[in-house]
């Protein structure tokens, strides 16, 4: 099937937020911290604006409590007198015209007397830098298997190193926007974004209004990535308060080096391994730490930290596991959720690390890694049996096969022998990536699905997911057709607006396909049900008789079923110990990159590129090698190029002009390749794809790079000048 | 001085406008007009979202000045049938849409100028619009199965 609203996005008809027609309303500006932090002293309204004609909020016109409800309560809608981050929202601003918003916010100059602040999270804060708790950790979290100490002490070799990966911007195209406006009593937002009950939660606690007055409604979303996960809940509270104020609409559309400077990014790492193996390269312990930037707030720090530190000893067995990983406060802008959540963070250090102690101990890269992967009947970090039977050695086999990895590899020794300006290598990287919710958290989300039947037969899939690219909408019609034996064509789905639609738990973690696709399958099942046919009878053109025939009795009324999460059978979880089944399926992957690096530039360039991974079942070709394609490009940018560069905590490279991510012209062809062993928990037997494909191209490059230079990068993005430094 | 007329052809009508002598051409049709699929992705040049024609060739309409296309015909997404799109659905160049009307734009003037493939590969000629969904492989694949169509048409 193709994607539903392809059509619609290739001739400009798809309307997002700032496309929609909107009449008599004020364009919102939001006024910022000047410093990173202190006590806000003054606050004065210039001159040059008639400041009659301006409508401005602070924190005094909240109706209810001043935070942004997310896992902690510890962040403001907007900052009451005291600042702890560069950019931190103040006063918000609304004008008819949008330059003269922009002027009002300019003409407000903010004072702050500045207190001592903390950038670095990788030194333990001196006294006066602590600001949260006893130490500035913002979350501590910790895995134990076997005996480490033990192990590392009787193992024959030890091998030690450090990782760092920086901080990286999602650079969805479409920036952040929000449209907010009174609707009678109902407060309604329309945004781009991914999670509308979320949204809908932070505005509830914040505005102080039951749900019947608070309406969230979805618009056509340009990218996410995480992105727009967390940060919408501002800019809807922010547009929000303006349109309560001003009692018109408010639309607030940021612009590009407002939404670079001002939102939240990938969290930074520092990942040290201290591994004890055999000299014929058998895994005996993995010590492991991991620290994390989260910023000046909590944000979704503890989630990326719990997700990073699961997949930081990689898809490998190893009896002795110890990982200790902590996120840090620092005055920087708040970190957030970015596609992989933590875990591409873990992968490049763990990857990086394993070809580290492949040349330790004279080992081949490969081995060592074809010795270590999991095999079904072992166990990973947190205790969790893999028994999927899945091959993953043959994950890894088919892209050695597609990449020509041993021929290219003696072919690239000749070459390196005999170029004085260029060198080439090939890199690996193994991984995996859970998917959905961590350990308990989809029980705890209780998501739930509903599927009606129209008075004309159609059938609608009403869930609160988004479709921001990823083709979600064209995934839920297939899964619902194939279910109910109908033409892709009598199956709509319904905007995700929180007063029509069920809470299905936001659009995040790789979740969407498997965990609300399952449930749409059972949705599916229980409208057959309530129509008295079953899977056999209840198809096609017969159950769009029997919808037809069921309204026409039922006049007025909705027909509709539901299917509330249920976690698969065995899945077993504790919180306490972080124990247990981490995720109910994990997907498998294999990348390989071949690299060339000019000796004159020191400018890398991916030559070609295999991606190989095994996702239980592919529900749509196109659009899963879309994924896959765009996430290593993605993954490739966090590698080589993308480089946030910072100022008292704040990003002052915030435009694409000097943020630089890959063009056509940067990539070769992303060859990918799916194999298949359908996971009994997910619709037609899908695993979850849309974070794996972060996980592998950093150390899969990385690697290449080692190799093609023979050197030993261990900080990323590995920039031009930061590879001559290794020279 | 507080606004500028201006005339020229937008994907064929006749336009007279008067207009703010800094209003970028990426707004006109958008606002003005009510033609909203040509995007702002970046507003300083880099990403490409906002290309339109103007006499044939693509620019960054956030980069141009409405003032300056007296005269000219400005061709926005808008002026492209929906058939010729289709190699770009099947072949997965779309996915969150938001770069799609400025690739649409720069796609579509090297189907009209095959011959700029003689100097020139895809992924050059596409370089100067940022897609962050698909890694490229969609839209280049998208640009050979139409230039194949077209030939063969």
């Amino acid at each position: 099937m193709q994607r539903r609203e392809g059509l619609a996005k290739l001739t400009g008809q798809e309307r997002y937020v700032d496309d929609l027609p909107l009449e008599d309303f004020l364009w919102g500006m939001t006024v910022r911290s000047p410093a990173p932090r202190g006590r806000v002293t003054a606050v004065r309204f210039g001159k040059g604006v008639d400041w009659s004609q301006v409508v401005v909020v602070d924190a005094k016109d909240l109706p209810g409590p001043n935070v942004v409800k997310l896992i902690e309560e510890d962040q403001p809608v907007l900052a009451a007198g005291y600042v702890r981050h560069m950019h931190e929202p103040i006063l918000l601003v609304a004008h008819r015209s949008r330059d003269e918003a922009r002027r009002a916010a300019m003409a407000v100059e903010i004072v702050v007397e500045p207190e001592t602040p903390v950038f670095d999270f990788r030194v333990t804060p001196v006294t006066n830098q602590i600001q949260y708790g006893a130490d500035n950790v913002l979350k501590r979290l910790k895995i134990e298997k076997g005996d480490v100490a033990t192990a590392l002490k009787d193992a024959p070799v030890v091998v030690e190193g450090t990782y760092e990966t920086g901080a990286q911007e999602h650079v969805y195209l479409e920036n952040q926007s929000m449209i907010a406006w009174l609707d009678g009593d109902v407060l309604t937002v329309t945004g781009s974004l991914q999670c509308p009950y979320y949204v809908l939660a932070a505005l509830k606690h914040t505005l102080a209004r039951d749900e019947s007055r608070l309406r969230v409604i979805h618009a056509p979303t340009g990218g996410g990535f995480g992105g727009k996960e967390e940060y919408p809940s501002h800019l809807a509270l922010h547009a929000s308060l303006l349109a309560l104020k001003a009692g018109k609409p408010v639309k607030m559309i940021y612009d590009r080096s407002e939404d670079m400077a001002a939102t939240t990014k990938r969290h930074p790492s520092l990942v040290h391994h201290r591994t004890g193996i055999t000299k014929d390269g058998r895994l005996l312990a993995q010590e492991i730490d991991v620290v994390m930037d989260g910023g000046a707030y909590v944000t979704l720090s503890p989630g990326v930290l719990s997700r990073g530190i699961i997949h930081a000893a990689g898809p490998y067995a190893c009896d002795n596991v110890r990982i200790d990983g902590r996120v840090m406060f620092t005055n920087a802008v708040p970190f957030g959720a970015f596609r992989g959540f933590g875990a591409p963070q873990t992968h490049f250090a763990n990857e990086r690390h394993m070809d580290v102690v492949a040349r330790a101990i004279g080992m081949d890269p490969v081995e060592l890694r074809q010795r270590n992967i999991i095999r079904d009947g072992q166990s990973t970090a947190t205790g969790q049996v893999i028994r999927d039977g899945t091959d993953r050695g043959a994950v890894i086999d088919r892209a050695l096969e597609m990449s020509r990895y041993r021929v290219k590899e003696r072919e690239h020794t000749a070459f390196n022998a005999s170029n004085d300006h260029t060198r080439r290598g090939m890199g690996i990287a193994v991984f995996h990536h859970g998917a959905g919710f961590t350990g308990s958290g989809e029980v705890y989300l209780k998501s739930c699905v509903r599927v009606a039947g129209l008075p004309d037969g159609r059938v609608e899939i009403q869930t609160a997911n988004t479709e921001m690219g990823q083709g979600a909408f064209t995934i839920f019609i297939q899964i619902a057709a194939e279910c109910l034996g109908l033409d892709p064509a009598d199956v709509v789905v319904a905007p995700a607006d929180t007063s029509k639609v069920p809470n299905s738990g936001p659009t995040v973690a790789s979740r969407t396909s498997m965990v609300v696709g399952r449930l749409i399958e059972r949705a599916c099942g229980a409208l057959q049900k309530r129509l008295g046919t079953t899977e056999r009878t209840g198809r096609g053109s017969a159950l769009k008789d029997a919808i037809v025939e069921w309204h026409r009795t039922h006049a007025g009324q909705a027909l509709g079923a539901e299917a509330e999460y249920e976690p698969p059978p065995g899945v077993a979880w504790d919180d306490k110990t972080y124990r247990g089944d981490a995720y109910a399926a994990f997907a498998w992957g294999a990348y390989v990159a071949e690299v060339e690096v000019d000796l004159r530039t020191f400018t890398p360039r991916v030559l070609d590129f295999v991606a190989v991974q095994e996702i239980g079942k592919v529900l749509n070709d196109t659009l899963a090698r879309g994924q896959v394609q765009g996430g290593v490009a993605q993954g490739i940018g966090w590698a080589l190029m993308e480089e946030c560069r910072w100022k008292d905590g704040g990003m002052i490279n915030n435009q694409l002009t000097n943020y630089v991510i890959p063009t056509s012209d940067d990539l070769p062809p992303i060859r990918v390749e799916f194999l298949e062993n359908p996971f009994s928990g997910g619709p037609q037997g899908a695993k979850g794809l849309g974070e794996l494909p972060l996980d592998g191209p950093a150390p899969a490059v990385v690697n290449a790079i080692a190799a093609a230079m023979n050197n030993d990068p261990r900080v990323i993005p590995l920039t031009p000048e930061r590879l001559m430094a290794l020279a | 001085m507080d606004s500028v007329s201006v005339s020229f052809t937008l994907n064929g009508e006749p336009q007279g406008l008067t207009v703010p002598p800094a209003e970028r051409l990426l707004g006109t049709p958008r606002y003005r007009v009510g033609l909203t699929g040509t995007k702002e992705g970046c507003g300083e040049g880099e990403c490409g979202a906002c290309t339109v024609h103007l006499d044939g060739l693509p620019v960054n309409s956030c980069l141009v000045l409405t003032a300056q296309v007296r005269g000219q015909s400005v061709e926005t997404v808008e002026s492209r049938k929906p058939d010729t799109l289709e190699p770009f659905l099947a072949g997965g160049a779309t996915q969150c849409g938001a770069c799609t009307p400025g690739v649409v734009m720069a796609a579509s003037w090297i189907l009209e100028h095959p011959e700029l493939l003689r100097t020139h590969n895809t992924r050059e000629l596409m370089a100067g619009n940022l897609c962050r969904c698909t890694g490229y492989d969609g839209i280049v694949d998208s640009v050979t199965a139409a230039l194949t169509r077209n030939r063969r048409a």
